[in-house]
């Protein structure tokens, strides 16, 4: 039997010259024996792992067959983010966790399989889709992330007139906004962007609901919604100096990054976070002219939030992890930050989140010289949501409270999905959410 | 220490194990270097008179894949050599000069009876010490009259094998067969009737090998075109398992066994059905001579391991355990059985019951096959499918 294979990846050192992709995905000799190795379950478990349902035996058998657009397009009736969720998708914890495959060697590298036949689309050229016979419908989506850009394809492929209202100039959301390059390079986010319009979506860029236009004329204008604005950066670290010169602000940092643009950096970087933005914004520093980037967390490695994918990725990467160290205040020099006073932690009794709460360990204060700092300390709803969306009920979190059946709101005809109602998982949770919704729709219209 | 020698129409070969007439023995340098790494003998690359005109076409090789592995069969449109009878003889001086132990063996081919006496005449006197006649060649020759043209007739096959026993004095003759055939055991008796000294089974079978799926263009492409080859490699060999059965238990003769032979296990088959010469070609062709050390070791410890003491205790002993279908046993009844400890759970036994047998498997709440004993028919399909290796097995019912 043949072995797992491993995509050709770009060395520790090329990394560092800029933001191409990492992953360079298998050859071909790499992806047939792979696809061989597949066992062909019956009722599959790779697929009870894909929350969007992607048939994987089904493209697996494909691919093994060389028919590599017949096995994209299997999946692109399930995920029409094929190409950008075989980079993004922690699989390891999803389809390939429960592969029959592991109890004779390892799990079938599903992910792999996924993105071979997915650039082979590409290279060719997604088909686009046709709108549906028109049911006189119209429907309204608000966000053009996944979640939106997902339910709008569908309902457009189902007949209804769709809309789609996004705040940014371009649509994607985190796709195009919030993803390193080097994990997704821009023209696969817009490749599959553009298929998921072709149905004849209607997109409004640059459109902020609740600013320029109010939701309640949107709702009066569409015979139902959708709602999928995803979450703001959240900077909860208020202590001394935060709003010093060089102290960044992840979410900032990483879209200027993802637009091509990111900021130059020297020195040594501090990333203050222990989430998979924190390691984002570590390994774009380490592509941003950072001499050394370390990461500061005020619990252990256990607790991190970051997937194990993405903590390797970044020690892969030279990036320096400091565990148990709670940034204090920021020091100035040159009007500039200049370092950061810590003091050390142990862990003490589970919190509100259930993680062991640090605690400060007196008398250990120390200053780590730092050229710049990253702030990365999480996500959050966008503060001003419940204020744009008047009447919809929300959870004590700040999410949109919804029917996990249909993911219907509060108000009849408005639903909603993705980040915002979640409150930030993953691309393909967006993905099937925007799916489950686009159903609900057409249920509620018809 | 056991022995692994073994006689074969009277020759005697210091292993089984022989390369077949092939691109593996086109040169004495090539065969020097087998026999150098331990081969037992060599048929050299079928021969002719100087004055058959040999003009071979390139790309000559294509293979098949299974999945993931390489050369599941491979497909030749080789001729016979494009080194004559002149040449092969100092081949057959040489080798047997340096390599007196070792079976150097010739293959011939010919058009008229003066041609297969001469041939056979010049190589006895160059020292061989057994010839092998292709009457089996599939493609490119049997368009001149010659190769399988004469092994699918039993009447020219006869009328030929004496012409090539009469000139012999010395050396044993050898007819290679075809497969090509209604009743391959018709083409072994008219050999027997013939007076020449054993069978070798089988040829290439006549193949077809792919199609180019852009240029419309079957393979191999030969300038825009393309011609029938010979089959050969791992996917052949239950064919020849099945000829050299059917020969062993009809005729009285001794049989060289040969097509898709790779392993020791596969010549141990071979042995036990009969046959008492093993060669090899594509397997060399694609491994090399060195195969020779593991074909030797497997072969050995498989002897120790069974407490023999040479190869020939092998030879024949499954032969009895063949009968015609009408023959088998109604009475017999077997039953399925999943080990529930080593079952991963694929779920593929179902599949294959569900749609191609007798929907005897259900599942159970974990996914683990269940075999409803009163629908399973024993017929052995959820086994061949299992991934894991006795999980599956069959186990006589209770009467």
């Amino acid at each position: 039997m043949s072995v797992r294979p491993k995509m050709r990846e770009l060395s520790p050192e090329e990394r560092k010259a800029g933001f191409d992709e990492v992953e360079k995905g298998l050859a071909l000799h790499q992806a047939l024996p792979e696809a061989s190795r597949c066992l062909f379950c019956h009722e599959a478990p790779c697929v009870s792992g894909c929350v969007a349902g992607v048939d994987v035996v089904g493209f697996v058998r494909r691919l093994k067959t060389r028919n590599f657009v017949g096995a994209a397009r299997l999946i692109r009736e399930a995920n029409v983010f094929s190409a950008v969720c075989s980079r993004v998708c922690p699989s390891e914890e999803q389809c390939e966790k429960p592969c029959s495959s592991t109890n004779l060697a390892e799990p079938i590298a599903i992910s792999a399989l996924h993105r071979f036949v997915a650039d082979e689309e590409l290279k060719r050229g997604i088909r686009p889709e046709k709108a549906g016979t028109p049911t006189g419908k119209k429907v309204a989506v608000i966000g053009a992330g996944p979640a939106g850009l997902t339910c709008a394809h569908k309902l457009a492929r189902l007949g209804h007139e769709v809309t789609v209202f996004e705040a940014e100039e371009k649509p994607g959301g985190l796709m195009v906004y919030g993803i390193p390059r080097y994990r997704l390079p821009s023209e696969i986010a817009e490749a599959e962007i553009e298929y998921a319009i072709s149905p004849g979506v209607n997109l409004k860029t640059g459109v902020l609901v609740g600013k320029d236009i109010p939701f309640d004329e949107i709702r009066r204008n569409s015979d139902a919604v959708f709602i999928g604005v995803g979450l703001g950066y959240k900077s909860q670290l208020d202590i001394p100096g935060h709003d010093l010169p060089g102290v960044l602000q992840a979410g900032e940092f990483l879209r200027k990054a993802a637009l091509g643009d990111p900021p130059e950096l020297s020195g040594r970087v501090a990333v203050i976070g222990g989430g998979n933005v924190a390691m984002d914004a570590a390994c774009s520093a380490v592509r941003a002219g950072a001499s050394e980037v370390v990461v500061l967390y005020r619990r252990r490695e256990e607790e991190m939030p970051a997937w194990k994918r993405e903590r390797e990725f970044a020690k892969t990467e030279g990036v320096e992890f400091r565990y148990l160290t709670a940034p204090q205040r920021f020091v100035e020099k040159d009007r500039k930050v200049a370092g950061i006073e810590c003091v050390s932690t142990k862990l003490g009794e589970p919190d509100s989140s259930g993680r062991p709460r640090p605690e400060f360990i007196p008398g250990t204060e120390h200053v780590i010289d730092v050229s710049y700092v990253i702030l990365a300390t999480g996500q959050g709803p966008w503060p001003e949501i419940s204020s744009v969306f008047g009447g919809i009920r929300f959870n004590a979190s700040g999410t949109i409270k919804v029917s996990p059946e249909t993911l219907a709101t509060s108000i009849e005809g408005v639903f909603a999905g993705g980040d915002a109602v979640n409150g930030g998982k993953t691309v393909v949770q967006a993905v099937a959410d925007g799916k489950l919704a686009a159903k609900s729709i057409n249920d509620f219209l018809s | 220490m056991v022995d692994l020698s073994l006689e074969f129409c009277g020759v005697k070969f210091p292993n089984p194990f022989t390369l077949a007439a092939a691109p593996t023995t086109d040169s004495a340098e090539m065969v020097a270097r087998a026999f150098e790494a331990g081969w037992g003998g060599a048929i050299l690359k079928t021969t002719s008179v100087e004055t058959e005109v040999v003009e071979l076409v390139y790309p000559m090789m294509s293979g098949i894949d299974f999945e993931d592995k390489k050369l599941m069969g491979l497909q030749n449109i080789d001729l016979i050599s494009e080194r004559h009878i002149d040449e092969v003889e100092k081949d057959v001086k040489a080798l047997k000069k340096e390599f007196p132990d070792r079976v150097v063996a010739a293959s011939i081919m010919g058009a008229e009876k003066e041609d297969w006496q001469e041939l056979v005449r010049r190589l006895e006197a160059a020292g061989v010490d057994l010839i092998e006649c292709s009457f089996s060649c599939p493609h490119g020759m049997p368009e001149r009259g010659m190769g399988s043209t004469i092994g699918q007739d039993p009447e020219l096959t006869e009328r030929t094998a004496r012409w090539v026993k009469e000139a012999a004095e010395r050396v044993p003759i050898v007819i290679k067969l075809t497969p090509q055939i209604a009743d391959i055991t018709a083409a072994a008796h008219a050999v027997k009737r013939s007076g020449a000294d054993g069978v070798c089974a089988i040829n290439t079978l006549k193949s077809l090998i792919g199609v180019d799926l852009d240029t419309f263009i079957p393979y191999p492409n030969v300038g825009g075109y393309s011609t029938y080859g010979g089959y050969s490699g791992p996917a052949i060999k239950p064919v020849t398992l099945r000829c050299v059965a059917e020969i062993a238990k009809s005729v009285d003769i001794p049989i060289a066994a040969v097509g898709g032979i790779s392993t020791w296990m596969d010549a141990v088959e071979f042995l036990l059905l009969g046959a008492t010469n093993i060669q090899l070609c594509t397997a060399v062709m694609r491994n090399g001579f060195r195969i020779i050390e593991d074909l030797i070791d497997g072969l050995t410890v498989y002897l120790e391991e069974k407490g023999m003491k040479s190869v020939t205790e092998l030879v024949g002993k499954a032969l009895p355990y063949i009968v015609d279908h009408s023959k088998l046993s109604r009475d017999y009844k077997v039953v399925s059985a999943v080990n529930r400890e080593t079952c991963i759970k694929c779920d593929v036994c179902y599949i294959a019951c569900m749609d191609g047998a007798h929907q005897a498997i259900e599942l159970d709440e974990n996914r683990i096959p269940v075999i409803n004993e009163d629908k399973c028919k024993g017929c052995g399909m959820c086994e061949t499918v299992c991934p894991v290796e006795g999980c599956i097995t069959l186990k006589p019912r209770e009467s």
